[in-house]
């Protein structure tokens, strides 16, 4: 499934990201193939905010729609 | 030292070490520069970005402060000036938050595997304590190979111990297949740092070397550092509660549409108040009317009528109506000085306070429909205290497609704070309905220029991806100099375009080209608009400043030349109608001129039509 069917309070895992300079910032930022995250707010039709520990991350829904995921619980 | 070197451009004593503070967004890299350096520091803009460094001096070094990035790398502007920055520095003073380990240690582990000696100094140790978190700091020292200090930089904890540090920082463990991969390298380029990032497929730093892009190692790399990085914060953080915090809990509720957008409505109102009426009416009460109005104007005019005559070429020119000496100077630091500070200020406490990525994150899905994404916001609400202002902001957008989108947008539907009083004072008085038609046909231009826009143009925009940092509460002394900076940065960079402005003004009215411009426009006016003919001179005064042309509107109103209907299509047509003179010398310097005339003219005939097509519905 893509990142923008994810609920809010969902645990998942990142399973590919599109674009290689997407790649290379979100990694930065903690977000890669195969990171776990939690899904901890997800705003009506706009972004998703992925939380790991104390850092929170705000993608928008377009590219939301272009990340792979899985959902694990 | 190379000789390509971007940063030695800067003031900096010939052999004197570089100490460069470097960290990720608001960790608190400025705090530290100011206990290190003291007073005297120099602060530059970097040419073609917003980006400035701070230069201070502390003992026998020069202390840089860089702007804060998660990596060294050139995503953006920021990125580009940190990395030039970073890589020549002698010793490097990396502000990292505690509580965000994972986030910035990437940045800290990039630094080592450069080469270039490290001090950490681990921050907001005050809120590990307070979010439950235990860090062994002993051990991310063994692993990292630097000394890490633990500091609470707000309350000057730690910062003695800093001091002490600095002198002896050193060369921190590398990940050793990233050190393996760099010495196959380091004879193409400089210094050592400069392998890492040719490895990391920096495109400028390629360039300087005149390498080719075959190295394709970036994602190798990343993954490692990153890999490496994540491995290392499993063993030293332990957890011990979960509770939210109330500023966790303020952060989510400023994203909760239910919550969000009541804040969102406070803020907007306490910006008002603030701007609207504190500065746009009692300040600027002062210093246009009182300090530049009568003591400049009578001091310049008091000195210059000795030397020419108001009534020649060169008298009008100077100290004429739209004098470079007399009008140019009174708008820019009576007028528009203020209300920029105004919007710098707010907008600085937004960003320290971490608020202003949550109302990005709360606006992108409104802004995608219009080929932008929630970092615009930031120069549309800088839009309504300076479009000039704003349209140099445009530069920290994604794409250019973006830029280009945001400075139409800017240019045509976002009146600023100048023109927002005073159509203001011309439309409250006539009444709800009026103040809903006007906002209603303004909104409907804005949303349907840039949906259009975005439809038309090739190419696509950047989505949001975008870091969230903590709630914190500002710290009042940062706020005011990042307001002072940028405020200087305004006049430094618009002052030029208004004096220029003012001249090319006075030109067209010594020539009698403002008369044919406007006798050309009057058919259309009465025709089209259903308005008087007196009303096409105002349209022509807002080009010189956009509160000049409603303040015209304001007379004619009450000679009683305008109904309210008419006043709301004049309205209308001035708000739409081209920015001033310095906006649109702004946009020409930030655009190509094919794009820039698009632009001008765009907005010219929108103006027109939008207004036309309401005062056939409306008159």
């Amino acid at each position: 499934m893509t990142l923008d069917l994810i609920d809010k309070g969902q645990k998942l895992e990142v399973i590919h990201i599109p674009d290689a300079s997407i790649r290379a910032q979100a990694i930065r930022l903690g977000i890669y193939e195969g990171a776990k995250l939690v899904c901890s707010e997800k705003l009506p039709a706009g972004p998703v905010i992925l939380q790991n520990r104390m850092q929170e991350i705000a993608i928008g829904r377009n590219l939301a729609k272009k990340i792979a995921i899985k959902s694990i619980s | 030292m190379s000789c390509h070197n971007p940063i030695a451009d800067l003031s900096i004593p010939q052999g004197s070490k570089k100490i460069v503070l470097a960290g990720n967004p608001n960790v608190g890299k400025s705090v530290f520069f100011n206990a290190l350096t003291g007073l005297y520091v120099d602060v530059s803009n970097f040419p073609g970005t917003t980006v400035d460094i701070s230069v201070g001096k502390y003992k026998d070094a020069v202390v840089m402060d860089t702007p804060g990035v998660y990596g060294v790398s050139s995503f953006n502007d920021e990125e580009r000036v940190a990395r030039d920055v970073i890589l020549y520095a002698d010793v490097i003073l990396n502000v990292v938050d505690a509580v965000h380990l994972e986030r910035d240690l990437f940045l800290t582990q990039q630094i080592i595997d450069m080469g270039i000696p490290v001090v950490i100094a681990l921050n907001m140790m005050d809120e590990v304590k307070r979010n439950g978190l235990i860090i062994d700091i002993e051990k991310l020292s063994k692993e990292l190979g630097v000394e890490v200090i633990p500091t609470t930089i707000t309350k000057k904890e730690g910062l003695d111990k800093i001091h002490a540090a600095l002198d002896r920082a050193k060369i921190g463990n590398p990940i050793s297949e990233i050190k393996s991969l760099m010495d196959s390298v380091v004879d193409k380029v400089h210094v050592p740092a400069e392998a890492l990032l040719v490895l990391e497929e920096d495109e400028n730093v390629l360039d300087r070397h005149n390498l080719d892009n075959n190295y394709e190692q970036r994602e190798y790399i990343y993954k490692i550092r990153r890999n490496h990085i994540d491995a290392i914060i499993d063993t030293i953080i332990v957890e011990t509660n979960k509770g939210a915090s109330f500023k966790t809990k303020l952060g989510r509720w400023m994203l909760r549409p239910l919550t969000a957008i009541p804040i969102l409505f406070l803020m907007l109102f306490l910006t008002y108040e603030l701007i609207g009426v504190f500065v746009a009416q009692t300040i600027v009460g002062i210093t246009e009317e009182v300090i530049m109005g009568q003591y400049y104007y009578n001091f310049i005019m008091g000195i210059m009528t000795n030397f020419v005559n108001e009534g020649n070429f060169i008298g009008q020119l100077l100290i004429g109506e739209f004098g470079i000496l007399t009008m140019a100077p009174i708008y820019l630091f009576g007028l528009l000085l203020p209300l920029v500070a105004g919007f710098y200020f707010i907008l600085s406490l937004m960003e320290d306070s971490g608020y202003l990525p949550r109302i990005a994150a709360l606006v992108d899905r409104l802004l995608t429909g219009l080929g932008l994404n929630g970092r615009a916001i930031i120069p549309i609400i800088l839009g309504f205290g300076c479009v000039t202002m704003a349209t140099i902001t445009t530069r920290l957008l994604g794409s250019k497609r973006e830029r280009f989108i945001a400075t139409m947008l800017l240019g045509l539907a976002i009146p600023c704070s100048a023109q927002l009083g005073v159509i203001i004072g011309l439309i409250a008085p006539l009444g709800g309905k009026m103040l809903l038609l006007y906002t209603i046909t303004i909104f409907i231009v804005f949303t349907l220029t840039g949906t259009l826009l975005n439809k038309i143009m090739p190419g696509a925009s950047t989505d949001l991806l975008i870091d969230l940092p903590p709630i914190r509460i500002p710290i009042l002394k940062n706020v005011l100099k990042k307001t002072y900076i940028k405020s200087k940065m305004f006049i430094l960079e618009a002052g030029p375009l208004f004096v220029l402005g003012a001249a090319i003004i006075t030109l067209l009215q010594y020539s009698g080209t403002l008369e044919i411009i406007s006798d050309a426009l009057a058919p259309i006016t009465v025709g089209f608009l259903k308005l008087p003919k007196e009303t096409t001179q105002t349209f022509i005064m807002g080009i010189i400043r956009r509160d000049f042309g409603a303040a015209g509107l304001n007379i004619l109103a009450e000679q009683g030349l305008l109904n309210p209907l008419q006043v709301v299509v004049s309205l209308v047509a001035i708000t739409l109608f081209v920015p001033c003179i310095a906006a649109i010398m702004v946009v020409f310097k930030e655009r190509s001129w094919q794009e820039s005339v698009i632009i001008w003219v765009g907005s010219f005939v929108i103006s027109f039509l939008t207004a036309g097509i309401l005062a056939q519905i409306v008159l």
